[in-house]
């Protein structure tokens, strides 16, 4: 072992494994355990952001891995910090986020006597991550951070947790072990299959009515470029779900916008009358398929491709399957696609052009309307801004009517939809895209579950822009209060809520209320313009639905449209 | 059916947590999980015996590799395979039956590891029917107490 690795102690070591794996920023919050690492944290270069609660820490990691591609990294101390991340690891693990997540321990001497602030982190994490460590010998760590990166970021990506008791990070002098990796029972399936595209390509030649499905996956693999080669040369209609919205341009002319529960009518019907599925980096979840599987695109072949084997054939039955990485699969394809013939869609096309003029996503722009706040605000910051949201109503209308000009500029919480995900979230995509404009679309129930985070905006001064749509309600629920329990309304109301504008200002954040149809434009323009943190509180009507909708144990056609 | 998986798992604390938790969370049916070290000793095998049809069986087997700790998952089921059970059982004896009892015992092949007064504790081993076929046998006779080991198995080596 060579001098100058003697005399390190655990921190200094877990902190020098962190920056080999690159990371320069972690979001965190101390606490007593972690004071080891928190005094050796000050010698180096790692930035760390101080949230408000750990549950911003984590969603703020997530964001930053969302909109950046590389692994989000967070800390909590023990006990009640490492419960407050629970959600989050859930949230990054429903969406298949990158995360490595540092949690303080009691010392091991104390481990299971149920000592001050101990809790069992990875008994209490294990069906919501993708691996899970605690190290009770120093001397692993190099080796268990290096696994940590690794495995968070191969593969389907996901959330790992690395338990670290005080005295491991304490520990003076150690010599640590070396760091090669020992994942033998880790498997990646991380090419395509040639032999598959073959398949792939030949079916499509023969299909007269051929869909792409588009998801996360996409988005993980970084596949967009050929996905879009793909849907063009052979001029295939796309739709996506919601983690895989800006996998095509928003307004691309083959796009036709999210499948599933609040998805365009013309994606529905596509979908359901399509003669070929190829499905990349999807799971036919729930939201997409009513949770009726054997209903969905039942006059297809059903083309999988996805990186993890457990998705396939998991809801619908799957006629081809291809296990591996997205972008590598699609170029595969686009290699053989020269070879075969490609079908004749003008009759699909003119099919699909009919119900897209049948069935547009309806909207009224003349006075002050959720649709109009987002429409303007996509005229005005375009599709380069980042956007964050929360969850609710106007979650859905974002991801209906902004116009996402690509990847990774979009974090939203899908398969967990988690509110009070959106302003952490904001906060850690700010400081993955400094140069970029970062925009939260949020409601007045959801940002009131992280609103303490408004401290760290304003602490880190970042210039993130909110767009509060302002119902007074929790709109999502009201709407299935409407729909579904006749009118029925209860314990939507937020009679209690502040002023969002008084309570911005009081972080030193500028807020400017909008209640009427003329000011939004201005507003809007002011908050794009900014170089500072502002909040516009929309004054929208709790009345307003998101359409269409597919009702629960509805096949994806039987939507309300009006 | 019933399908037999061989999984060869790290020989960690917090494994046999994380399969069993696999199982529970997605529903799946274990019918006897056996679990011990291998000749390896960073190795341990899990002969799971699992309930289910072809689709259910291949979720398992690709939930179970999704795991890191898991290196390896066989199914055995369409294999040529020999499966054991070890079962220990206990049996009431008294004059009148106890000829009758040592008999069965007998013709199952199965041998007296213990005598009481009462009593005497039989060890039988066969796969899976066969102990079934005893128990049967027996129960007229009442049981007293019965511990199984679920079923381990291995590949027969090629001819
Ligand atoms: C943490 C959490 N609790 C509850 C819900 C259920 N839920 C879904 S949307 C919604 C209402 C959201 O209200 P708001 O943020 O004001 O958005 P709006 O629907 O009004 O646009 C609720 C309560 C949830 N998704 N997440
Ligand atoms: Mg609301």
């Amino acid at each position: 072992m060579s001098e100058e690795k003697k005399g390190l102690s655990g921190a200094k070591l877990l902190l020098n494994a962190l920056q080999e794996e690159g990371v320069d920023i972690i979001f965190g919050y101390p606490g007593g355990v972690l004071l080891p690492l928190y005094d050796a944290m000050l010698d180096t270069p790692i930035r760390h952001v101080l949230g408000r609660h750990e549950q911003g820490v984590v969603f703020a990691a997530d964001g930053y891995a969302r909109v950046s591609g590389k692994v989000g990294v967070c800390l909590a101390t023990s006990g009640p910090g490492a419960t407050n991340l629970v959600t989050g690891i859930t949230n990054a693990y429903s969406d298949s986020i990158p995360l490595v997540v540092l949690t303080g321990q009691v010392p091991t001497s104390s481990l299971g006597s149920d000592s001050f602030q101990e809790v069992d982190i990875i008994g209490i994490t294990m069906p919501i991550t993708k691996h899970s460590y605690i190290v009770k010998d120093p001397r692993d760590l190099p080796r268990v951070v290096k696994e940590a990166f690794f495995l968070a970021r191969t593969g389907r990506p996901g959330p790992v947790v690395i338990d670290l008791p005080k005295d491991v990070l304490a520990q003076e002098n150690v010599e640590p072990f070396p760091s090669d990796m020992k994942l033998k029972g880790y498997k990646i399936f991380g090419r395509g299959n040639n032999s598959k595209v073959e398949e792939v390509a030949q079916a499509l030649s023969e299909a007269r009515k051929p869909v792409l499905y588009a998801g996360g996956g996409v988005v993980t693999a970084n596949a967009e470029g050929a996905l879009r080669q793909f849907a063009e040369r052979a001029n295939l209609p796309v739709v996506t779900t919601l983690m895989g919205i800006g996998s095509l341009p928003y307004g691309h002319p083959n796009l036709l916008g999210m499948v599933g529960m609040h998805g365009t009518v013309t994606a529905n019907y596509t979908v359901d009358d399509c003669d070929l599925l190829i499905a990349v980096g999807v799971r036919f979840d729930d939201r997409v398929t009513s949770g009726l599987g054997h209903r969905f695109a039942t006059k297809a072949k059903v083309i999988h491709m996805d990186i993890d084997p457990v998705e396939i054939s998991k809801v619908v039955k799957t006629h081809m399957r291809i296990v591996g990485d997205a972008r590598k699969i699609l170029e595969e394809l686009l290699e053989v696609l020269p070879g075969h013939s490609l079908p004749e869609l003008s009759e699909w096309w003119g099919q699909i052009r009919n119900w897209q003029k049948d069935n547009p996503l309806g909207c009224d722009l003349d006075s002050l309307t959720p649709q109009l706040v987002i429409k303007t605000l996509g005229e005005l910051a375009g599709g380069e801004a980042v956007i964050a949201t929360d969850v609710g109503q106007h979650q859905m209308w974002v991801a209906q009517f902004y116009p996402i000009a690509r990847m990774r500029n979009y974090a939203t919480s899908c398969g967990l939809g988690v509110m009070g995900y959106g302003l952490p979230a904001a906060v850690g995509a700010q400081l993955a895209r400094p140069q970029d404009n970062v925009f939260l679309i949020t409601g007045d129930g959801s940002l009131q579950m992280s609103i303490q985070e408004l401290g760290t905006v304003a602490q880190n001064k970042l210039p993130i822009k909110i767009i509060l749509l302002n119902n007074g309600v929790l709109g999502m629920v009201r709407q299935m209060q409407k729909m579904f329990y006749d009118g029925r309304y209860n314990h939507i109301q937020l009679e209690g809520n502040p002023d969002f504008v008084k309570v911005a200002e009081a972080y030193g954040i500028r807020g400017i209320h909008v209640n009427s149809v003329d000011q939004v434009r201005g507003a809007i323009e002011e908050a794009v313009n900014s170089s500072g943190p502002i909040l516009l509180d929309f004054k929208i009507s709790p009345d307003e639905n998101v359409l269409p909708l597919v009702p629960p144990g509805k096949v994806i056609t039987e939507m309300i449209v009006r | 059916m019933l399908h037999t998986l061989a999984v060869l798992v790290e020989n960690h604390p917090g494994v046999l947590i994380k399969v069993a938790g696999l199982f529970a969370r997605r529903a799946y049916n274990i019918e006897s999980l056996t679990v011990c070290q291998t000749e390896d000793p960073e190795v341990s095998r899990m002969t799971i015996v699992v309930a289910g049809d072809d689709q259910v069986i291949e979720q398992v087997r690709n939930q179970l590799s999704k795991l890191v700790v898991v290196h390896t998952v066989v199914d055995l089921t369409e294999k040529s395979v020999v499966d054991r059970e070890l079962a220990l059982v206990r049996i009431p004896i008294n004059s009148e039956t106890r000829s009758e009892v040592f008999q069965t015992v007998d013709v199952f092949r199965g041998r007296v590891v213990d005598m009481g007064r009462s009593n005497i504790t039989v060890e039988l081993t066969g796969d899976i029917d066969k102990i079934g076929a005893f128990v049967h046998a027996i129960r007229p006779y009442g049981l007293l107490e019965l511990v199984r080991t679920g079923k381990i198995a291995i590949m027969r080596s090629e001819a």
